[in-house]
């Protein structure tokens, strides 16, 4: 008997869910707020359905209802992509070592 | 254009790409090279998914002109948000993925057929599983986000709200939830579809209401990682393994993360999510319940002249710090008391403020060095040895009562040590309870000077009165 792709992509989930765990403990507390912005950000990858949404599929008229509401979810993912990564980017720039002028 | 084996791979590569963009944020060091693994595993899966669509119609325009207005309004709220606003853009950012969750679903069950899901009113059932499942959740993720950012931004009292069958209320709507599920496998009906949405907004909604201001730690991760699910059951009705990978990565990053908060106030998810604990105003009815206690109070001075004959001090940073604002004229203070050869470290209780880390990003962004700021469990040990501990803007974190009193409502929750100090510094505007109401016995210690003050104004004079 076949096995059905579901099962393939469900063994992706679950293996990845166990990854993350792993892989988030390790984390240090200290950067418990970039990793929420950071997740952030990469949960946005979500604009992969907003663009076939928005480009797949017949016809070119850009009012059909499906393709308005991937329009709409690409401008809110990339307002997330943006401005997750860069925010990510701005709080990660602030981590500094002590200064070694500092330093007697 | 390119075949659909071809851009699997690609989809697996930008999913590795966001597990070592975690893997990253183990050190601060290797921070910032996962982020750029962040970004490019975001890079090719844009690129990719262009490619294999092949549209580059004068649709193609419309997409790439409205990723410029969303990035160019994305970079602006990052470069301008002030690091003190972080938790409530966080909660803004999620309610965004939840409501791209859902226009996406919906975008796939008005045209399957862009989606190689079948046709309308004849959807491959499991597909139409996934995607109902994707959008209740998106949707739960939006509205609850969007009451989070409220109650952090103050528009919204961060006091619960709660009435009579609440709970009851939120059950038989979660059931619905699932019933209406059931029936929209069944009829594939369009009003089916748009009921289960709105119901799940309303679910949302009265999820967080009952949830108060301290709780906000929880409440955030538990929507991160919300965002996280909602992103992976649209995954499954795509079948893009980035997304599924992705997903289940926030998921459980989000998942964990509430565990640890949770933890560290050693309370139950279920009691943090059923709410109705603790606002931003302290409960007067508890205040007035305590006698009299003789309570050591100083000023600015009596501040400096400990500190200076201190040769270490720990400081104790809250939520209080962050309100204030008080870390830039922490920063100076510490400056001060380091020219003066004494040892300075921050001690950081993991729910202090109102997310996961709040207190270090803030120490961060006045330029303190991470290796002086230290976790709980690494600095707990040292209250005993040292001089002076400088508590801004903390409460509930401190007291000792957690340890002592098994009746208290806090007893069980990890504290940091700090009257073991030799002398307690406690900057604090009045005597009140923290959130939990519970009244803190470091106030009446031998050894505690309370400091009533704003804390940055307290801080500021301290830093005057060291120069002298």
């Amino acid at each position: 008997m076949e096995i059905d792709p579901f099962i393939f992509r469900l063994s992706i989930f679950i293996l990845s869910i166990f990854v993350g765990y792993y892989v988030v403990w390790s984390v240090t507390p200290s950067l418990h707020t970039p990793l929420m912005s950071v997740t952030n950000a990469i949960s946005s990858v979500i604009i992969v359905g907003a663009i076939i949404a928005a480009l797949s599929g017949t016809g070119d008229s850009i009012f059909s209802t499906s393709r308005v509401f991937g329009f709409a979810a690409i401008m809110l993912a990339a307002i997330n992509i943006f401005g997750g990564f860069l925010v990510t980017q701005r709080m990660l720039q602030m981590y500094k070592k002590k200064d070694k002028k500092k330093k007697k | 254009m390119i075949s659909a084996n071809f851009s699997a791979i690609f989809y697996l590569v930008s999913g590795i790409l966001f597990i070592l963009a975690l893997r990253g944020l183990s050190s601060p060091e290797t921070s910032r090279q996962g982020n750029y693994f962040g970004i490019t595993g975001m890079a090719i899966a844009v690129l990719v998914t262009f490619l294999s669509i092949g549209n580059f119609s004068s649709l193609f325009l419309y997409v790439i002109f409205l990723v410029l207005i969303g990035g160019s309004l994305g970079a602006y709220i990052a470069f301008k948000i002030p690091m003190t606003a972080m938790p409530e853009l966080v909660a803004g950012f999620h309610s965004l993925v939840g409501l791209a969750a859902v226009f996406v679903a919906i975008s796939a069950f008005l045209n399957p057929e862009a989606f190689s899901l079948g046709v309308p009113s004849n959807i491959k059932l499991a597909s139409l599983i996934e995607m109902s499942i994707g959008a209740a959740v998106g949707a739960i993720t939006f509205s609850g986000s969007i009451i989070a950012f409220l109650k952090l931004r103050g528009i919204m009292s961060g006091s619960p709200i709660t009435f009579s069958g609440q709970h009851i209320l939120n059950l038989a709507l979660g059931i619905s939830i699932i019933v209406l599920i059931y029936f929209l496998c069944v009829s594939q009906s369009d009003s089916i579809f748009w009921t289960l949405i709105l119901l799940s907004f309303l679910i949302g909604v009265l999820l967080i209401i009952p949830i108060g201001g301290a709780d906000m730690p929880v409440v955030i991760s538990m929507l991160n990682s919300y965002s996280g699910w909602a992103a992976a059951g649209i995954g499954f009705t795509l079948e893009n393994s980035a997304l599924i990978i992705t997903g289940a990565l926030v998921g459980s990053s989000g998942a964990i993360l509430s565990y640890i908060m949770c933890k560290s106030m050693n309370r139950s998810f279920f009691s943090v999510i059923l709410g109705g604990f603790g606002g931003d105003t302290s409960d007067v009815k508890v205040a007035g319940k305590e006698e009299k206690k003789p309570v050591k109070s100083g000023n600015a001075e009596d501040a400096a002249f400990l500190m200076k004959n201190a040769s270490s001090v720990i400081i104790v940073p809250g939520y209080g710090m962050a309100v204030a604002q008080a870390q830039h004229a922490l920063r100076e203070m510490v400056d001060k008391l380091k020219k003066n050869d004494i040892k300075v470290s921050y001690a950081i209780h993991p729910v202090a403020g109102r997310m996961p880390g709040h207190m270090n990003v803030l120490l961060a962004e006045a330029n303190v060095p991470y290796d002086e700021v230290f976790e709980l469990e690494d600095i707990n040990n040292d209250f005993a040895n040292s001089d002076v501990a400088f508590v801004i803007g903390a409460n509930d974190v401190t007291n000792p009562v957690a340890k002592t009193d098994p009746k208290s409502p806090i007893f069980g929750m990890p504290v940091l040590d700090v009257e073991k100090c030799k002398s307690v510094l406690f900057v604090k505007r009045s005597l009140s309870p923290g959130y939990a109401g519970v009244d803190n016995e470091l106030f009446y210690k031998d050894n505690t000077l309370m400091l009533f003050a704003d804390a940055k104004k307290m801080t500021e004079d301290i830093v005057k009165h060291l120069d002298q």
